[in-house]
C-alpha cells in the first residue's frame, strides 16, 4: 500500500474508533478542520510509526498544516 | 489580602480588559457593577463551587468573590459529583440555562443552593462598595488515582507568589492562554493578566485560528499554554496572525523539538517554558531556548523557591506551594522539610537536568493526568484477563499516548484470532469506562509482567 493510502485508510479507521465526522480528505483540507482532535491525530501517528517504521516530526521543521502536507512529511521522509 | 483589594490597591481602578468569546468586560466597571448583584452578599461567609461552564462567567465570579466568600472550589466544566461532598459546598454558580437539568453539572450539586451567573447580559448594579471579610481559600481540582479528583487548597498568596515579589511590567500586558483558567497552569496567566493588564480568554467551542484571531484583535503581547495546545496552535497555520513578545510553555515537558518549532513561528518573541504543579506551584522559568533547566537552579541559595532533586524526582518548597489536600482521608502534601515531591523524575545531563516522565507511571496525554492503575482496573475486569500494565508511549502530537501490555489467563484465548477477539472486548470495555484519552491505543499480548521483589508490577518511567 502506498503511503497515502496507508495514512488515508488510519484517518479513516481513527475517526471510526473516536466517533468523529471526517472531513473528506483533499490535499487542501486544513487538518484542524478535517473533524479530528488531537488524540486522534496522536493515535494516528503512532500507528503510522509502527507501520512504516519512523515519525518524521521528530526531524520535522515546520508543523504540517494541511492533509497534503501531512502526507509529504511521510512520503518525504520514506525516500 | 484580597483580590478586589490588590487591583484597586493604587487608589485607581484597574485599566485592563478580560475578553471572552462572546463578552469584553472593562475590569473598572466591576467597581459599580456585579455578575451576581445583590446576591454577592447572600453568599459571604460560604462555600461555593464555581461551576459555570463560560470562562468569563466563571472568572468574574473569582473576582467578586475573593475576600467575600469562605471557600470557592473552581469546578472546570467536567467535574465530577465527588467534588460536592469533599468540599463542603452549599451553594454552586452556574451559567447552564433552565432547560439544562439533564447535564452533569446539575446533577453535582443536587441539594445546594444554585445561582445563575452570566456574563453575556448586562451587569447588575452592586449596590454596596465590595468589602473583604474572608481569607478565602481557593481549591482547585487535580486528577486522582481511582479516577475522583483530589482538591488542592491554595490561598491568593500562594497562587501569587510566583510574580507578586517581582517588579511589574512597565507597560499593560495583553496576556491570551489555551489554557482553561479553571486549571493551575491558566488560573497563573488569569491573575498574572489582571495585575498586569489583560487577558483574552479561551473558548471550548472556539477553534484554535479563531482564537488565535481574537488573541490578534486584542493586541495580545503574551500568550501561554500546554506544548501540546502549541502543537496544535502550529498546526493550525494561524500563528502569523499575532506576534507576541513573550511565549510560555507549561504543564507538560517541553522538548527541544517543540521549543525550536515556536522559535521559528515566533522569531521576535522570548520563548519561555515554565515548570508548574497544582500542588508545587510555580517551580522555575527557563529562557535559553534549550529543554529542560540549568543543574545550578538546584540548590540555588537564597531562591524564592527551593528546587531539590531526590530519588530522581524534583521536588519544591515555596511560598507557591498548596496549603494541603481537602477531604476525608487526603493523603499528606509536604514532607517533614516542607518539600513538596512533583512526581517528575528528571536526569542530569550535561550539567542540565532534562524531565524524562512521572513516577509512578502517571501518564501526561496533552497535559491530562491518565493514572495507569485506573485503566488496569478496566483491562483487569475481563473474564479472559490476568493482569495487565499500562504505560507510555511518546507521541509529537500529546507528548504522549497510552499502550496496555495484556497477560490472558492460561487457555482463555488460543491461536491470533481468539487473541484479537479478547483485545476487542477490553478496547470496547475500556471506551465505556474511560475518557477518550484515557483508553489504550494499542494492547499487546505478553507471556508475562515484570514483578518486583515486593510483589509490585516494575513501572517504567512514563
Amino acid at each position: 500500500m502506498s503511503v497515502r493510502a496507508t495514512i488515508t485508510s488510519l484517518f479513516e479507521q481513527v475517526a471510526r474508533e473516536q466517533q468523529r465526522k471526517l472531513s473528506p480528505l483533499s490535499d487542501d483540507l486544513k487538518l484542524l478542520a478535517s473533524g479530528l482532535d488531537s488524540l486522534s491525530f496522536a493515535l494516528i501517528v503512532a500507528r503510522l510509526e509502527d507501520k512504516l517504521g519512523y515519525d518524521p516530526f521528530d526531524t520535522a521543521e515546520s508543523f504540517p498544516v494541511t492533509f497534503g502536507d501531512f502526507v509529504r512529511l511521510y512520503e518525504s521522509h520514506s525516500r | 489580602m484580597w483580590l478586589w483589594g490588590s487591583l484597586t490597591a493604587s487608589g485607581t481602578p484597574p485599566s485592563g480588559c478580560l475578553y471572552g468569546a462572546g463578552a469584553r468586560i472593562e475590569l473598572a466597571t466591576l467597581a459599580g457593577a456585579s455578575s451576581l448583584g445583590a446576591r454577592l452578599e447572600a453568599l459571604r461567609g460560604r462555600t461555593v463551587l464555581v461551576a459555570a461552564r463560560d470562562q468569563l462567567s466563571a472568572a468574574l465570579a473569582l473576582i467578586e468573590l475573593d475576600g467575600v466568600v469562605r471557600r470557592m472550589v473552581l469546578c472546570p466544566p467536567d467535574h465530577a459529583p465527588a467534588v460536592v461532598r469533599d468540599s463542603g459546598a452549599d451553594a454552586y454558580l452556574t451559567d447552564a440555562g433552565a432547560d439544562a437539568g439533564a447535564d452533569a453539572g446539575a446533577t453535582a450539586v443536587r441539594g445546594l443552593e444554585g445561582l445563575h451567573v452570566s456574563s453575556a447580559a448586562a451587569l447588575r448594579p452592586l449596590g454596596l462598595a465590595r468589602r473583604r471579610s474572608h481569607d478565602t481559600e481557593w481549591i482547585l481540582l487535580t486528577s486522582g488515582t481511582s479516577g475522583a479528583p483530589k482538591l488542592v487548597q491554595h490561598t491568593l498568596a500562594s497562587l501569587t507568589s510566583a510574580f507578586s515579589a517581582q517588579e511589574a511590567p512597565p507597560g499593560p500586558l495583553v496576556w491570551g492562554t489555551f489554557y482553561d483558567i479553571r486549571r493551575y497552569g491558566g488560573l497563573q496567566i488569569f491573575l498574572r493578566a489582571l495585575y498586569h493588564g489583560s487577558l483574552v480568554l479561551s473558548s471550548a467551542a472556539e477553534s484554535t485560528a479563531d482564537f488565535l484571531a481574537r488573541a490578534a484583535a486584542a493586541g495580545v503581547t503574551h500568550i501561554s499554554g500546554t506544548p501540546s495546545h502549541w502543537r496544535r496552535a502550529l498546526m493550525s497555520g494561524a500563528t502569523a496572525r499575532i506576534s507576541p513578545r513573550y511565549v510560555r510553555l507549561s504543564g507538560e515537558i517541553a522538548d527541544q523539538a517543540i521549543l525550536d518549532s515556536l522559535r521559528h513561528a515566533f522569531p521576535q518573541a522570548t520563548v519561555a517554558h515554565a515548570f508548574a504543579s497544582t500542588e508545587a506551584g510555580v517551580g522555575f522559568e527557563v529562557r535559553d531556548g534549550l529543554a529542560g533547566f540549568p543543574a545550578g537552579l538546584v540548590g540555588a541559595p537564597g531562591a524564592a523557591v527551593d528546587i531539590d532533586v531526590a530519588g530522581g524526582t524534583l521536588r519544591l518548597r515555596s511560598a507557591g506551594n498548596a496549603t494541603g489536600y481537602l477531604g476525608a482521608h487526603a493523603p499528606a502534601l509536604k514532607d517533614s522539610d516542607g518539600f513538596i515531591d512533583t512526581g517528575d523524575r528528571v536526569e542530569l545531563r550535561d550539567g542540565r537536568y532534562v524531565f524524562i516522565g512521572r513516577s509512578g507511571g502517571v501518564i501526561n496525554v496533552g497535559g491530562l493526568k491518565v493514572y495507569p492503575e485506573e485503566v488496569e482496573a478496566i483491562i483487569n475486569a475481563h473474564p479472559g484477563v490476568r493482569i495487565s500494565l499500562v504505560k507510555a508511549r511518546r507521541s509529537p502530537i500529546t507528548g504522549a499516548v497510552v499502550t496496555a501490555e495484556v497477560v490472558l489467563i492460561e487457555g482463555a484465548a488460543t491461536g491470533a484470532q481468539a487473541e484479537e477477539l479478547v483485545k476487542g472486548e477490553i478496547l470496547q470495555a475500556c471506551r465505556r469506562a474511560l475518557a477518550a484519552h484515557k483508553v489504550p491505543m494499542s494492547i499487546r499480548i505478553v507471556p508475562a509482567l515484570e514483578v518486583s521483589g515486593s510483589g509490585k508490577l516494575v513501572r517504567p518511567d512514563a
